[in-house]
C-alpha cells in the first residue's frame, strides 16, 4: 500500500453520510485477539513477533470478505509515517510508538484495519461513518470468523477471548461511536453527560482515543465492561445512549438558534472567515474553528462548503498529514504557516450566507 | 448481594478494618474469611504498592494474598508482581495460573468473572454446547429483569432442549 496515496484521499469515514452523521462522525468498532501458541506482544522478543507477525500477515493478506488488503510495515516506516497513520485512526498510538517487527493490513477504503502487534496480536477494526454500530458489527464478525478458519485463538470458557490486558479479556470488544457535540460544549451541558455515561460505565475519550484530548468538540464514547456481556448487549447499551446525546445535542443546538440566531451566525461566520484569511494557525486553533463551522453548516448557517470538506480538513491539517502533503518536514511555527495556507487554498472565499 | 473479593462467592463475612484512621471494608465468603483471619495480624500494616489497578478490591486481596506476588508463569517466565507493575499479563496460560488472584480484579473492572459472548467455532462441540448454555442463561436473566416474557419462556425452552442433550439435571434456580 503506498502513503502518498492515502495522502490526497480521505478515508470513506469522513464521508460525513450515514445515518445522524450531522452528530454522529463515525462508528467504530474493534475486537483484540490472541494467538493461543505464542506469548502476548509485551512479553515476546523481537524473533517471536516477527513470527507472529508472518503466520498474522498470511493470514490477513488471504482475507476474501474485506476487499483487497494493502499491508504495511509499520516496524520499517518513519516517524511520520507512522504519526501520519495514527492521524488517519488506522493504527493506535500505542502501535505506532511501539517496538519490534509490527505491521497493518489496511482496507482500500479504509473501512478495515488489522493490526499486528500492537498490545495484542491482532487488533480488527472496522470503521463507518455516522450511526452504524450494527453494520460495522456484522463486517467485524464476519472478519474474525473468516480468520479464525485458519488460526486458534486464545480463549477459555471462564474468560472467553484472552487478552495481554485484563481490561480487554472476555469478548474483546470496543465498541465506539464518535460523536461532534459542540453546543453542549459550548453551554457547558457537556458535562451532565458526562456524569450520566460514568454512572453507565461508559468511557469518553477525545479524537485519537484514550488520553486524547476532545479538540475540535469530538467525543468518543465506548464500552468500558468486555466481560461478563455478550457483544450483543454490549452494543445494545450503547444504542441506548447514543440517540439520547444526539437529541440533547440537537435541542440546545436549536435552543442557541432561537435565543440568539444572530450572535451564533456572527460566531460561525467570523470562525469561517479566520480559516479562510488566517496567516498562521495552530492545529488546536483549526480544530476549534473547523467545528463552529461544522455545526453552522448543519444549522443552514454556512454556505458554500460541504460537511466531508470539514471532516476531512479535520484530519489534513493535522501535523503529520500536512507535512506529508507538502513533502517536506516542518517545524512547529513553519507548520502553522503551512496550515494557514493549505486552509485558504480549500476555503476559496465565499460571500456570506444572508439572514 | 455482594461478592467474595477473593473467589467470587457470595459474600457472607464483611470485615471493617481501620488503618491509619481509614476505614476499609473487606467482604469475603466463610472459606476465604476464615484463611484471612488465620493469616493476618490484626493491626499490621500493608506496604504501599505501586500497582496498575489500585483498586480497593485489590488491596483487599493483597492482603488476602500476602505473599503470592511471587506466582510465576512457567510458560513465560513473568509473576504476579510484574503483571501488578506493568499491568499487562506474558501469555494466555498466566489466566490460568493466575486465576485466584485475576478473580477479584476482573470483578472488580468488569463487574462479572464468566464470559457469555462469542466463542471460537473451532471450541470442542461439547464444549460449545455447555457455553451456549452459559450465554442462554444469561440472556434469559436479561430477559426477565426487562419483563419481555415471551423470549424468557422461548430461552426457557432452549435451556431445557440443551440440558436435554447434555444430560444435565434442570435445577430451577
Amino acid at each position: 500500500m503506498d502513503l502518498e496515496t492515502l495522502t490526497v484521499t480521505s478515508g470513506e469515514w469522513l464521508r460525513g453520510t450515514g445515518p445522524d452523521s450531522d452528530i454522529v462522525v463515525s462508528s467504530r468498532i474493534r475486537l483484540a485477539r490472541n494467538l493461543a501458541q505464542f506469548p502476548f506482544p509485551p512479553q515476546a522478543d523481537d524473533g517471536t513477533r516477527m513470527e507472529i507477525e508472518q503466520v498474522l500477515r498470511r493470514r490477513v493478506e488471504s482475507l476474501s470478505c474485506t476487499g483487497r488488503l494493502g499491508y504495511i510495515s509499520v516496524d520499517s516506516l518513519d516517524q511520520l509515517d507512522r504519526q501520519f497513520l495514527v492521524e488517519r485512526q488506522l493504527i493506535s498510538r500505542e502501535h505506532a510508538e511501539t517496538h519490534g517487527p509490527r505491521g497493518v493490513g489496511i482496507g482500500s477504503e479504509e473501512n478495515v484495519s488489522l493490526m499486528i502487534n500492537e498490545e495484542d496480536h491482532l487488533r480488527i477494526q472496522v470503521l463507518r461513518s455516522g450511526y452504524s454500530l450494527d453494520e460495522c458489527w456484522n463486517d467485524i464478525n464476519r472478519i474474525d470468523d473468516a480468520l479464525e478458519e485458519h488460526v486458534t485463538y486464545a480463549f477459555s470458557e471462564e474468560f472467553g477471548y484472552l487478552t495481554s490486558c485484563p481490561t480487554n479479556c472476555g469478548t474483546g470488544i470496543r465498541a465506539s461511536v464518535m460523536l461532534h457535540l459542540p453546543a453542549l460544549v459550548l453551554t457547558k451541558e457537556i458535562q451532565k453527560v458526562f456524569q450520566a455515561l460514568q454512572k453507565i460505565s461508559l468511557a469518553v475519550r477525545g479524537l485519537y482515543g484514550e488520553g486524547s484530548q476532545a479538540m475540535g468538540d469530538f467525543y468518543q464514547i465506548s464500552n468500558q465492561v468486555t466481560l461478563g456481556q455478550s457483544e450483543d448487549q454490549i452494543i445494545s447499551k450503547l444504542k441506548e445512549v447514543v440517540p439520547n446525546i444526539i437529541a440533547y445535542e440537537r435541542r440546545v443546538r436549536k435552543a442557541l438558534v432561537k435565543e440568539n440566531r444572530q450572535r451564533l451566525h456572527d460566531q460561525v461566520s467570523r470562525a469561517f472567515g479566520i480559516l479562510q484569511s488566517a496567516q498562521t494557525i495552530t492545529s488546536e486553533e483549526t480544530m476549534h474553528l473547523l467545528s463552529s463551522v461544522r455545526m453552522g453548516i448543519n444549522l443552514g448557517l454556512v454556505e458554500g462548503i460541504e460537511i466531508p470538506t470539514v471532516n476531512e480538513l479535520f484530519i489534513h491539517t493535522q501535523p503529520a498529514h500536512l507535512q506529508k502533503l507538502r513533502h517536506e518536514m516542518l517545524e512547529s511555527a513553519e507548520r502553522n504557516v503551512a496550515r494557514a495556507a493549505y486552509l485558504r487554498q480549500r476555503l476559496a472565499r465565499q460571500e456570506p450566507h444572508e439572514n | 448481594m455482594r461478592k467474595c473479593r477473593r473467589c467470587t462467592k457470595p459474600a457472607t463475612l464483611h470485615i471493617t478494618e481501620i488503618r491509619d484512621g481509614e476505614v476499609q471494608a473487606l467482604h469475603l465468603c466463610e472459606s476465604c474469611a476464615q484463611d484471612y483471619l488465620s493469616n493476618v495480624d490484626v493491626g499490621e500494616t500493608v506496604d504501599e504498592e505501586d500497582v496498575a489497578f489500585g483498586t480497593q478490591a485489590d488491596e483487599d486481596v493483597d492482603e488476602v494474598f500476602e505473599g503470592a506476588d511471587d506466582l510465576k508463569c512457567e510458560n513465560c517466565g513473568i509473576t504476579f508482581k510484574q503483571f501488578r507493575s506493568q499491568g499487562r499479563l506474558g501469555c494466555p496460560n498466566d489466566y490460568i495460573v493466575f486465576r485466584e488472584r485475576l478473580l477479584p480484579l476482573l470483578e472488580s473492572i468488569h463487574g462479572e468473572t464468566q464470559h457469555v459472548g462469542k466463542c471460537p467455532q473451532h471450541t470442542p462441540d461439547a464444549s460449545r454446547k455447555q457455553y451456549e448454555l452459559i450465554r442462554l442463561r444469561n440472556d434469559l436473566r436479561s430477559a426477565v429483569e426487562s419483563e419481555s416474557y415471551e423470549d424468557a419462556a422461548r430461552l426457557r425452552d432452549e435451556i431445557q432442549a440443551l440440558e436435554n442433550q447434555l444430560g444435565i439435571e434442570s435445577g430451577e434456580e
